[in-house]
């Protein structure tokens, strides 16, 4: 990796991509309540894995896209991913030691904070504030993490990124 | 930079849909067939009646001197069905500034009004729904010309009148029609139908609900209405204040006393 730092990144690009695809993807009413935050789950990943390499900017970049994706303000969500990017890059070396039900949780924590700032941001604007429905997404997330990292370690092993 | 996934998160629907038209059997087109042709038939009809109301209203316009112009250009887009932010009320349709939408301009389904072009992109534009928290629109009661504004509430599907005294005539199944006094919609296009007018005593207001008549969460096709043509727009109310006072003598710049 030292020799190459900029090798595999464009399996990170592609897994945000993938990332932001799922989120705008339509759901049936009843399941868009429990849409997990891919791009959140996503980047918390690669903080965590490469944190040398993924970091704030990184967040910021990628939180700008998905707020026109979505049609957010603009920094709506990259506010909230910066923060968190920048908890999980300072404590990656904690939590790659972790078991994996025990990161779920931290990752849980983390996904809450992401969606306490989203919501900081509506209030702060004045629009609408969500149902409590809003809060289900960071529980889809606590049990998707497992899963999510093992697949999305493979894909990082496979491209080299890591 | 977003349009490629949109348009791919748009993909399956547009299959399923597809695939449906396919798989229809002859019967139900049939059917589907002969209810088209008899809705054709009773629109034309409404459509000759129409004409000879427009030409009568001009004729009446003309003697009051009164300038007002009927002839619109729509443009057919269609909606994509990409989710947003489910606390924002917008939709992306897949007609953008190359084929001249602008933005604020209006957007109307079979029935009724539906919300406003608020960006544009080359190849497609987000509009704004009327139910959305941050989108108001000026209207006025069809049985009566009571004029007034319509907010959007953000949750659910319903708009609130803003400032009705407690005396005014409005009634639960009211229809309200667009007024054109924000010079940005044009006028008598029906927006919704009042369902609720409750009095609550500490409020010096009525409060009003209502309900929009566009299929906002349904309808797959809208227009994009050309309603005024640019050197008419520039002559809408607040286009000539602004302009009388950026070239009045005193030049004077800022909050008028």
């Amino acid at each position: 990796m030292s020799e190459a730092p900029s090798r595999g990144t464009w399996m990170v690009l592609l897994t945000l991509v993938a990332a932001l695809f799922l989120t705008i993807l339509p759901l049936p009413a009843a399941a868009e309540d429990l849409r997990p935050q891919w791009v959140a789950l996503t980047l918390i990943f690669w903080a965590l894995a490469l944190p040398d390499r993924v970091g704030v900017f990184w967040a910021f970049g990628t939180g700008l896209v998905l707020d026109v994706a979505t049609g957010t303000l603009l920094g709506h969500h990259a506010l909230g991913l910066s923060v968190v990017v920048y908890v999980a890059v300072e404590l990656h070396a904690r939590v790659r030691i972790f078991p994996l039900w025990q990161q779920a949780l931290l990752i849980w924590l983390l996904l809450v904070l992401e969606r306490l700032l989203a919501l900081w941001v509506l209030g702060a604007t004045g629009q609408p504030m969500p149902s409590l429905a809003y809060w289900w997404s960071p529980f889809v997330g606590l049990f998707l993490w497992p899963w999510l990292a093992v697949v999305l370690r493979d894909l990082a092993r496979r491209a080299g990124t890591v | 930079m977003v349009y490629p996934l949109q348009v791919l998160a748009d993909l399956p629907v547009r299959l399923a849909r597809h695939a449906q038209d396919r798989l229809a059997d002859e019967r139900m087109l049939r059917d589907r067939n002969e209810a088209l042709r008899r809705e054709n038939l009773v629109l034309n009809a409404r459509l000759q009646q129409l004409l000879a109301l427009e030409s009568e209203n001009m004729r009446l316009r003309d003697l009051l001197g009164s300038s007002f112009r009927i002839g619109e250009r729509v443009l057919i887009a269609e909606i994509l069905s990409v989710d947003l932010d489910p606390g924002r009320q917008q939709v992306i349709v897949n007609k953008g500034s190359s084929s001249g939408v602008f933005v604020g301009q209006p957007v109307l389904d079979a029935n009724a009004v539906m919300g406003q072009v608020v960006r544009t992109n080359p190849l497609s534009s987000t509009v704004l729904l009327i139910t959305d928290s941050e989108h108001a629109l000026p209207v006025e009661v069809n049985r009566n010309g009571l004029r007034t504004i319509a907010r959007g509430t953000g949750v659910g599907q319903d708009l609130e009148l803003l400032h009705i005294p407690k005396n005014a005539d409005i009634r639960v199944g009211d229809l309200l029609v667009t007024s054109g006094m924000g010079g940005r919609f044009p006028r008598g296009y029906p927006v919704a139908r009042v369902i609720g007018v409750r009095h609550v005593p500490d409020d010096p207001f009525t409060v009003v609900t209502a309900q929009p008549t566009a299929r906002l969460d349904r309808s797959r096709e809208v227009l994009l209405v050309w309603t005024l043509s640019p050197e008419l727009r520039g002559e809408t109310l607040s286009d000539r204040t602004a302009a009388s006072e950026s070239s009045g003598p005193t030049g004077r710049v800022g909050v008028a006393p």
